[in-house]
């Protein structure tokens, strides 16, 4: 039981990170074609 | 379900074959206080580079500096699994403590590196992006695959690698390699193997163990400490080159030339004592020596022009 606990506590810590990876990528990606834009 | 089945040993074993590594696990692959310092170092060669660089863009460049030298760090990682196991420093590393799998940090490795290359050639400029790449491969390839396991000069030529950093940050500003990028290569290149050399004299046991050839193995603490106290001679010169070139001024030349003192002070002490601490002492001067140096380029820079 515990187990199991902290199997799905890890995955889920996992994917939070990986969605405030993939937000923080597009927020790059944007502010890097608006400042390539205005160049 | 075989993998539950075996009833693995420790918690992390258990862990890692049912749900994968944490986040903590994949933080840690990048070698976060290196990269720490690449990240400086690089941000100090984008400040003192000629030129005038986007803030956004420079912002983008020292990310991928930072995620490119993670990368490598991940790879060296994933390879040296086996000697990291051997070694008290190292066995608790995520993959020797079998809180992750190998092609869990191989991969991760591959794609940040991949991408850190590609956003920055996208980002900011071909020269930066093809720095980075030739960095990470250099680390892999050059250093952790084939020399470390093989010669003394290892962390001599494979030192070569943390020297990139502020290279990196210059060409992102320039779009190509000056002298003065040159010079900061030189202060990192000439600055590892003392400070390197420090730590593997007091970790001598753990590096013969895992049959890692550092020069204290092979050649004994006497060479070491001899060979350590000529590189700090030859820093003086190194650290100099900014000055005589014109990308810093005199207070830069005087602090270094402070520094440099200290620095040759301590590799004089570890040569006269038979114990670990002056060794201990002067590898952490040696980290407090780099970040002062590139430090006073920046402060120096910033006042100068």
């Amino acid at each position: 039981m515990e187990f199991e606990q902290e199997r799905r506590r890890t995955i889920r810590a996992r994917n939070r990170a990986l969605v405030a990876v993939l937000v923080g990528l597009v927020a790059l990606f944007y502010a890097i074609t608006i400042v390539r834009m205005g160049g | 379900m075989t993998e539950l089945s075996e009833a693995p040993t420790t918690a992390g074993v258990r862990r890692a074959a049912a749900a994968g590594a944490g986040v903590a696990d994949y933080f840690e692959i990048l070698k976060p206080r290196i990269m720490a310092l690449v990240v400086f170092t690089g941000l100090v060669g984008l400040s003192v580079a000629p030129g005038h660089l986007h803030p956004v863009l420079a912002a983008v460049a020292v990310l991928c500096i930072a995620v490119g030298a993670g990368a490598a760090g991940a790879i060296n990682m994933w390879y040296d699994r086996d000697i990291d196991a051997l070694m008290r420093r190292t066995s608790r590393r995520p993959l020797p403590a079998g809180r992750m799998m190998p092609g869990e940090a191989l991969g991760f490795g591959v794609v940040l590196g991949v991408g850190a290359v590609v956003v920055m050639a996208l980002a900011v400029n071909l020269a930066a992006a093809e720095l980075l790449a030739l960095t990470i491969v250099f680390y892999v390839f050059v250093y952790t695959i084939w020399l470390k396991r093989r010669t003394p000069q290892n962390i001599v030529i494979g030192g070569a690698a943390g020297a990139f950093p502020p290279m990196i940050g210059w060409a992102a500003v320039t779009g190509d390699i000056g002298w003065g990028a040159i010079a900061l290569f030189a202060i990192i290149f000439f600055w590892t193997p003392p400070h390197f050399w420090a730590l593997s004299l007091y970790r001598t046991g753990d590096y013969a163990a895992a049959g890692v050839p550092m020069l204290p193995v092979v050649s004994g603490p006497r060479e070491t400490k001899r060979q350590m106290l000529l590189y700090t001679l030859v820093l003086w010169a190194a650290t100099l080159v900014p000055w005589l070139l014109g990308v810093a001024g005199g207070l830069y030349a005087a602090g270094v030339l402070l520094l440099s003192a200290v620095f040759t002070g301590w590799a004089i002490q570890v040569y006269r004592d038979n114990s670990d601490r002056s060794a201990r002492r002067m590898f952490a001067f040696s980290l407090l020596y780099l970040f002062l140096v590139f430090s006073l380029l920046l402060v120096d820079h910033t006042n100068w022009h």
